[in-house]
């Protein structure tokens, strides 16, 4: 082998054996970083996959939503108001849409009620049948023929049988889906015959969605349009690490870091210092010695990086993430069951390589230089 | 030549190259996981009919937070559905903190001036 990859090999089989001299300490630093790397890592994993999935999905979502507005609430919109926007140049197809929220206390979850468009003839559903996602499957217990029991928030009742239970590949965007038919909608939640929860319009010509949209907003003053790229936007936010709970994590595990590089840099043991000082005295040379404490280090990170990204991917594609879904359910018992499609961003790993890696190693050189090019018998002392 | 042992510290593999078989053992398993996970991966007929049904429900977010409506809906929600509970409340829903609020929030914004 060349002399120079020699002289590094033995510098290493030296760091190891080093390190081997204090198992229990460099084990549990070990531990404790790679856990470290394995909390920042499965987030970062997770926030990835859902918003890639989320924003391939919610492409394929309305082009513009419109919603009527009061006192800064979401009100219900009018038959006129979609006779109103039938009539912009532009507009290829108005579709009023039915849907709404129930609390159901026999499943102890919220449902979102709706009415299949009138477009989709695949999800029709007749009178007093119903076609639930496969959360609500899952927390009523329901299957294909069964009777299907909800009691809105006046006490009206509705009876339905379960004529089909959405596709589990679907559970990301509709777990929590109830489609019924309209008139059990709105005799279930007391709505007349000319109101409606929102408006969604399809565009002639795609890009004119924005023109078509500040149009239909001078037409309907009272009215909100929301357009696919708004939609897709509030999906690019989800688990964002400029807030909340990503924030905190991300801030955690950067002041454990830097907690781990302060005590690092303030200063080396009593022991270490010894064992650099008999170092220099047998004729170690400064630059070795500091090569041995960054190989060190460099095991001890490097390691225990790969063994926390490893053991992210392991829990976020292999095990779906459990351990974050008490943190994603909140209070919510429903919560779909995900099987999201692994990919590596290079950049976040890279990013995050960067921000825990480096500075534990740079926080080593300062103190070991420091002691290496102090005196050996004043250091042994 | 009194034929002692060599000491104990000279025996066994070198470091480096238990550390090459530690690095080694760590990037198989996750060659493993990656192949494992990758094989597992859904099959592009059930990624279309998630898209198809988005397009078809015409539908707006995932399904992900249900615990509020305007973490079920955010890209929908008011600016009304953060102060639901009263002028002055604070979020209290925990995923409130996953979801951030959409940037338009529509009829007003809130703003603090000193006069």
């Amino acid at each position: 082998m060349h002399p120079a990859l020699e002289r590094r090999r033995h510098l290493l089989d030296f760091a190891v054996r080093s390190l081997a001299r204090r198992p229990t300490k460099n084990l549990g630093l070990v531990v404790v970083y790679a856990l470290v790397v394995f909390l920042l890592a499965s987030v970062m994993l997770f926030g990835s996959a859902i918003r890639r999935e989320a924003g391939t999905l919610l492409a394929e979502g309305p082009e513009i939503t419109a919603q009527a507005m009061v006192m800064g609430r979401h009100d219900l919109a009018r038959t006129a108001d979609v006779e109103a926007l039938r009539g912009l140049r532009g507009v290829r197809r108005v579709e009023p849409r039915l849907w709404g929220y129930l609390w159901d206390t026999a499943g102890a979850a919220n449902y979102t009620l709706m009415v299949p468009l009138a477009s989709d003839a695949a999800h029709r559903v007749a009178k007093g049948k119903a076609i639930v996602g496969e959360g609500v499957a899952r927390a009523r217990k329901l299957a294909v023929g069964k009777m299907l029991f909800l009691v809105s928030p006046s006490g009206k009742f509705l009876k339905t049988t379960v004529a089909a239970i959405l596709p589990a590949s679907t559970a990301l965007v509709s777990s929590d889906l109830v489609l019924v038919e309209e008139s059990d909608f709105r005799a279930f939640f007391e709505l007349p015959a000319e109101v409606w929860t929102d408006v969604a319009l399809s565009v002639t010509n795609p890009a004119e969605v924005k023109t078509v949209a500040e149009k239909a907003a001078l037409r309907l003053p009272g009215f909100r349009f929301v357009t696919r790229s708004d939609m897709a936007r509030t999906a690019e936010a989800l688990f964002s690490w400029r807030e909340g709970f990503a924030l905190a994590l991300l801030a955690g595990g950067l002041l454990a870091f830097v907690i781990l590089a302060f005590d690092k840099a303030s200063g080396l043991s009593a022991e270490e210092k010894r064992e650099i000082g008999i170092l220099k005295a047998i004729g170690w040379e400064t630059s070795d010695v500091i090569a041995l404490k960054l190989w060190e280090g460099g095991l001890v990170s490097g390691f225990a990086f790969l063994v926390g990204v490893v053991a992210a991917w392991g829990h976020v594609f292999f095990f779906s993430a459990g351990l974050l879904e008490p943190v994603l359910k909140g209070w919510a018992t429903l919560y779909p069951r995900l099987a999201l499609e692994p990919s590596i961003d290079a950049l976040e790993l890279a990013t995050l390589g960067v921000l825990t890696v480096v500075p534990y190693i740079a926080a080593i050189l300062v103190p070991v230089w420091r002691t290496a090019s102090t005196d050996p018998d004043a250091v042994m002392r | 030549m009194t034929g002692r042992p060599l000491p104990r510290r000279l025996d066994g593999p070198r470091g480096s190259t238990l550390a090459a078989a530690a690095l080694a053992a760590v990037l198989a398993t996750g060659a493993v996981l990656v192949g494992v996970t990758l094989s597992e991966t859904h099959p592009a007929a059930d990624c279309a009919a998630a898209r198809d049904l988005v397009a078809a429900l015409a539908l707006s977010d995932v399904a992900l937070f249900t615990e509020a409506r305007y973490t079920r809906n955010p890209s929908l929600a008011d600016l009304h559905s953060a102060f639901q509970d009263g002028p002055g409340s604070l979020e209290h829903f925990p995923t409130g903190s996953l979801v951030m609020p959409p940037r338009d929030l529509p009829a007003g914004r809130l703003e603090a001036r000193e006069e």
